[in-house]
């Protein structure tokens, strides 16, 4: 039975429709990313999944549970952290625990939880004293506080620092040791490559790819990136017509090129640009990523907007 | 791993939040408890009974001034007529007595002035003692100042139901907007929390709280201004608790759907102001028109006061205050009913 099992699912805000013929299916066990922009419908779906949004059309089941018969069952089952919610500042760490362990008919004791998200030092801490990645940190023990069979973590690490942000990806790594399924939204694609065992790629309300992510950076059939600057006179179907090429972008003065092999793409890039005798600068080269796979499906960068 | 059952009850942890959230919030217990205290001590100075006061009068003639100064309650000055005839115009003498013709008296004063009526009428007596007028008949004086019927003993019970009234709605209300806007309402509608505990527990906090609020209060006119209690305790408590639950089920009600604190705090208003002007805190309800009487006598707040006024201060039973109670009682069923129908748990 599989963790989580979404189909033709649809959601519209006024005129505007959030999720749009949505299809997922999370395997029990694994760890599966919602990669996206910013208004792609993430939130929305994992909302919907997570029962505290109703949908208009779709079937969505949960645990093999629906939400319209079985909410209550539900609940008790899933950990859930949510994008921006500020609990109390008033109450400490191990206060703020307890009263989400309190809602549970099961479960780890609170300085469990606390020792396993690394509060320990701050468990008398209140709340309104703990920074960015403490809060995260503490929302995550609250989700687990009913020992979850899935997980629903939305931005998880947005707005963290690069050290906290890493931090919150090694507890993921334990839950998923764990045996726990997890549902994830990022729109930071080294974190669902680090992650995910699978991800989805979402924009505009729809699923445009998905699969793991090698077989996503795979698809573009180019291993590594090749980006430049060069003069207004370059031409660049020439270099489309070199061999290693998959494909050629220009943006704002940059030229990116998919390649297949590096180590025989840049000397004949070289040699072609020497041959148009324009100014090769800034080279820079990277394997590619699942950004670029958004960027090749849809002509837009995650972060853009 | 897991502990065996749940050893933490949703509605004693989400009280203890609230308690939490409160007393944690140095602000929240001032407005709570000392601003009530200050309203009455200042209030109480404002209006304190007086001894009675020392009528200052003039004389125009040496005789006529130590003839007046027979009387204590009178303070008597000598003037010339002309600077006495100033002094009266500029309100700082009630009376002014002067020489009359053939040994007569002349009292000169503002006869719509009841100080000057009174010094009138003391200067009167004295001048007549004075000429060697006994009193006909044997008089001796008893004073009565009684606690029950001074400002202050009004005031209490007011402040009383205004101090329901301000904690509850804010409080609640402040709370559940807070909630709202930060998203952890929302969080707490993922969990699997009873909702109704999430409501029952404001109620709780509240029942805490009031034993404070009221007993604070109370403790402070009693032992301050002498303020008496003249029903039992226990008829206060019930009034209260009933009070204070309705004004909280309005609170609810308010909260149900604002999701800023700018917009509850523009219905609190809106909602609280009515009452504070009409519903008799520092004046008797009773002094406006009379076609507006049916609207001031359905207000919670006027119903409270009156309750309390009445048990307080004249002993009233709960069947005597069982109108107010009703009130209270319908304020507090169709808002917690309407509230719950309206309430935004996200």
């Amino acid at each position: 039975m599989p963790a989580l099992r979404v189909h033709k699912l649809r959601k519209a805000y006024q005129d505007v429709v959030a999720v749009d013929g949505l299809d997922l299916e999370v395997q029990s066990g694994e760890c599966f990313g919602l990669l996206g922009p910013n208004g792609a419908g993430k939130t929305t779906t994992i909302e919907i999944c997570e029962g505290l949004t109703a949908r208009d059309s779709g079937e969505v089941e949960v645990l093999g549970m629906r939400w319209d018969s079985h909410a209550t069952q539900l609940r008790q089952r899933l950990g859930i952290q949510l994008q921006e919610t500020q609990l109390s500042d008033k109450l400490t760490v191990a206060e703020t625990v307890r009263l989400f362990r309190s809602f549970y008919r099961q479960g780890p004791a609170p300085e469990k939880v606390i020792a396993l998200v690394q509060l320990e030092e701050k468990r008398n801490a209140r709340v309104g004293g703990l920074s960015g990645g403490q809060k995260q940190r503490l929302a995550l023990a609250c989700a687990l506080v009913g020992d979850p069979e899935l997980l629903f973590l939305d931005e998880p690490t947005t707005g963290l620092d690069p050290q906290a942000r890493r931090q919150l990806w090694e507890l993921i790594e334990q839950f998923k040791r764990d045996g726990r399924s997890i549902l994830l939204t990022t729109h930071y694609m080294e974190e669902a490559e680090r992650l995910c065992d699978r991800v989805a790629i979402m924009d505009h309300g729809k699923v445009i790819a998905s699969g793991t992510p090698r077989e996503l950076i795979a698809s573009i059939g180019a291993e590594h990136m090749v980006e430049f600057s060069s003069a207004p006179s370059l031409d660049t179907t020439a270099l489309r017509r070199l061999e290693e090429v998959r494909e050629v972008r220009m943006e704002n003065g940059a030229v990116q090129l998919q390649v297949t092999a590096l180590h025989s793409a840049v000397p004949a890039l070289i040699a072609e640009l020497a041959r148009q005798g324009v100014p090769l600068t800034e080279l820079r080269t990277h394997s590619a990523s699942l950004e670029d796979v958004f960027v090749s499906l849809t002509g837009r960068h995650l972060r853009d907007e | 791993m897991n502990e065996p059952a749940n050893p933490y009850h949703p509605l004693v942890e989400l009280t203890l939040m609230r308690f939490r959230e409160f007393w944690r919030e140095p602000e929240a217990l001032f407005w709570t408890f000392a601003f009530p205290i200050l309203m009455a001590v200042a209030l109480g100075i404002a209006f304190r009974n007086r001894p009675p006061e020392i009528l200052k009068i003039g004389a125009a003639a040496p005789q006529l001034a130590q003839a007046l100064a027979r009387e204590r309650q009178l303070d008597v000055q000598q003037f010339s007529a002309a600077a006495g005839a100033e002094a009266l115009r500029t309100g700082k003498i009630a009376l002014l007595v002067l020489p009359g013709s053939g040994g007569a008296v002349v009292y000169r004063y503002d006869d719509t002035n009841p100080d000057g009526r009174t010094a009138r009428m003391l200067a009167h007596a004295a001048i007549e003692g004075a000429a060697g007028q006994t009193d006909p008949l044997p008089a001796r004086d008893e004073y009565m100042r009684e606690a029950g019927s001074r400002y202050i003993d009004f005031l209490i019970p007011g402040l009383l139901g205004l101090t329901l009234m301000s904690n509850a709605v804010w409080l609640t209300a402040f709370a559940i907007v807070d909630a709202r806007r930060k998203k952890l309402m929302k969080r707490l509608v993922a969990t699997p929390m009873p909702r109704r505990y999430y409501l029952a527990s404001f109620l709780v906090a509240r029942l805490f709280l009031l034993v404070f609020e009221v007993g604070v209060l109370l403790a402070f006119g009693a032992i301050v201004f002498g303020v008496p209690v003249r029903s039992s305790l226990l008829d206060i408590a019930a009034l209260c608790i009933l009070g204070s639950f309705a004004f909280s089920a309005l609170a609810l009600l308010l909260a149900s759907r604002a999701r800023t604190i700018e917009a509850v705090s523009g219905l609190m208003n809106l909602v609280q102001v009515p009452m504070w002007i009409f519903s008799g805190v520092f004046f008797s309800a009773q002094r406006f028109p009379n076609v507006l009487q049916p609207f001031i006598q359905a207000l919670p707040l006027t119903a409270i006061i009156d309750a309390l006024r009445a048990s307080m201060l004249q002993g009233a039973s709960l069947k005597a205050v069982a109108p107010q109670a009703g009130i209270l009682g319908v304020w507090l069923v169709v808002c917690f009913a309407t509230a719950l129908r309206l309430f935004r748990w996200r």
